[in-house]
């Protein structure tokens, strides 16, 4: 779709955001489909087998992994279609990290969201209301984080930018472990 | 009446501070001058006050510009009125700063001070220029300033008379704070023991948290069209606090979704909690790590730090007391409406 609209973006910041809103809309998708895709049969056999806590550390790592598998391939893609200036002098570690942290911090919050939506009639439409105000200033880091990395800056002083990513991903963790185990119980 | 003590209190506070907040004058204070540049030779500005007393204080009238170590005295002054002055002054070609700060100070308004108040035109600026004898080009006197005899709020340059929005400003955001962590602390107890009570009283609480959220952001965006000059600016701190307001929109989007009113309960609690630890971490924390107009924020002193002076403390803290108390009210009142109306409809369906 970005490649029909623009054939090429030479410009780092638009090339930068349009990729991550890209990802943002298919992360939505994804995550929404771990839920949504299992029947309450299936629920409530998971239910006898085995702890909340488990399912939900499963779904969370599931989720991260499927979306920085995304994240990376359709960053490929993303490349291939729209042109690689913005490229250049890009700092390699930092992009990665961006790609990686992208992945797994959209992955992390996205679950406990998904959990949420599943158990909602309208579960896309809800899945967005509830979402978007919590990964939004998440996502607003990681562009800016993600934008240094392209531009070549510095790891010591982007480094701020991974560290709190990483600190909301684990503290995202952290609050589904605790929480989830109250949605699963019906 | 022993119980309710809080709630006279903060009624009282409210009003007070209403009141004098919105009435006491502002200290007097230079504005602006014009023409704002200054070419070589002699200059003639007109100074324009605020809240000033000049004809009513003429004969200890002091008026000096100070550019680096010099300081320019004018030979020729007028009082126009008791805002107005008209000075003249004669410029040396070459100077030490770009910029002249203007002082005034008479007995009745103090010392009052316009940062860079001019600024040169086709002068040399030179770094540092030979040490001159100051006596013979200084015209100050020294004189004592007794502190204005009546109840003031600082006159800040840009603020001017907004400075009073302090007293709506941040207590409605410390309100909504406490309201949101009455909120979670409502939806923490729901979880605990499943008491349909603290998911009716967890709403209230976010609905009423709403309501002072969007005080806050009236009240602050009036405050930005003055001081920055846009009524909203693409900001990590304005930008969290919409988020903060979405944030609990959606938590009633999901409340009002789900038919089960069990599960919608669950539900709720659930986000609500996720979303105020998000909501604290992306409002509190982050912002203070990057750039923000907004102060106390990534670097930019909060007011206490500076220009909070103690007029202004000693209607700010009662402020600030008496909007937290009004909110506990508000909600308190529609914690026992809704009750009844549980209660109600529990008796209804038996």
């Amino acid at each position: 779709m970005a490649y029909l609209g623009f054939r090429e973006i030479v410009d780092v910041p638009t090339w930068n955001a349009l990729f991550w809103i890209i990802v943002l809309f298919s992360a939505f998708n994804a995550a929404a489909r771990s839920f949504a895709s299992e029947n309450t049969g299936r629920r409530l056999y998971l239910f006898t087998l085995a702890r909340p806590e488990a399912v939900v550390l499963g779904k969370m790592i599931y989720n991260a992994l499927l979306l920085m598998v995304m994240v990376f391939s359709s960053f490929a893609f993303y490349a291939l279609t729209l042109g690689t200036s913005p490229l250049q002098d890009a700092d390699v570690l930092g992009v990665v990290t961006a790609l990686a942290l992208g992945g797994l911090g959209l992955g992390l919050i996205l679950t406990l969201v998904a959990a949420l939506a599943s158990h909602t009639d309208n579960n896309l439409g809800l899945m967005a209301i509830l979402g978007l105000p919590v990964i939004l200033p998440y996502l607003l880091i990681l562009i800016r984080f993600s934008k240094n990395a392209l531009d070549g800056i510095a790891w010591s002083v982007n480094g701020v930018y991974a560290l709190q990513l990483g600190a909301v991903a684990v503290l995202s963790l952290a609050l589904s472990y605790i929480l989830f185990p109250y949605l699963w119980r019906e | 009446m022993a119980r309710n003590w809080w709630k006279i209190l903060s009624a009282l506070l409210v009003l007070t501070t209403v009141i004098i907040g919105l009435n006491a004058p502002l200290a007097p204070g230079i504005t602006s001058v014009g023409p704002d540049r200054v070419a070589y030779g002699v200059n003639s500005v007109t100074v324009q006050g605020y809240n000033t007393h000049f004809s009513e204080a003429e004969d200890d009238l002091q008026v000096w510009l100070s550019n680096g170590s010099a300081v320019i005295c004018p030979y020729e002054l007028v009082i126009l009125d008791d805002l107005r002055l008209r000075m003249t002054f004669s410029i040396p070609e070459k100077v030490e700063e770009a910029f002249f700060d203007l002082y005034v100070n008479n007995g009745t308004d103090g010392t009052m001070m316009l940062e860079s108040a001019l600024m040169q035109k086709d002068l040399t600026v030179v770094l540092s220029l030979p040490e001159k004898d100051k006596s013979e080009s200084s015209c100050l006197r020294p004189m004592e300033t007794e502190e204005a005899a009546w109840f003031t709020f600082p006159n800040q340059s840009i603020l001017n008379e907004t400075i009073r929005n302090l007293f709506f400003h941040v207590p409605s955001w410390f309100s909504m704070m406490l309201l949101m962590t009455m909120s979670l602390a409502y939806s923490i107890l729901y979880l605990r023991n499943s008491n349909f009570k603290y998911d009716l009283f967890a709403g209230n609480a976010a609905g009423v948290g709403l309501v002072f959220a969007t005080i806050g952001l009236l009240t602050g965006s009036v405050w930005a069209r003055f001081t920055w000059g846009a009524w909203w600016v693409s900001d990590p701190r304005l930008n969290g606090a919409a988020l903060g307001v979405l944030v609990y929109l959606a938590y009633f989007v999901l409340k009002s979704s789900v038919n089960d009113s069990e599960k919608a309960a669950r539900l709720g609690a659930v986000y609500n909690i996720f979303a105020y630890v998000m909501m604290m971490l992306f409002i509190m924390v982050l912002p203070r790590m990057t750039d923000s107009l907004h102060p106390g924020v990534g670097g930019n002193p909060a007011f206490s730090q500076y220009d909070l002076d103690d007029n202004m403390r000693m209607i700010f803290y009662p402020a600030v007391i008496g909007w937290m108390g009004i909110a506990l009210w508000i909600m308190q009142l529609r914690n026992r409406m809704s009750a009844i109306d549980y209660k109600r409809t529990l008796r209804e369906y038996a």
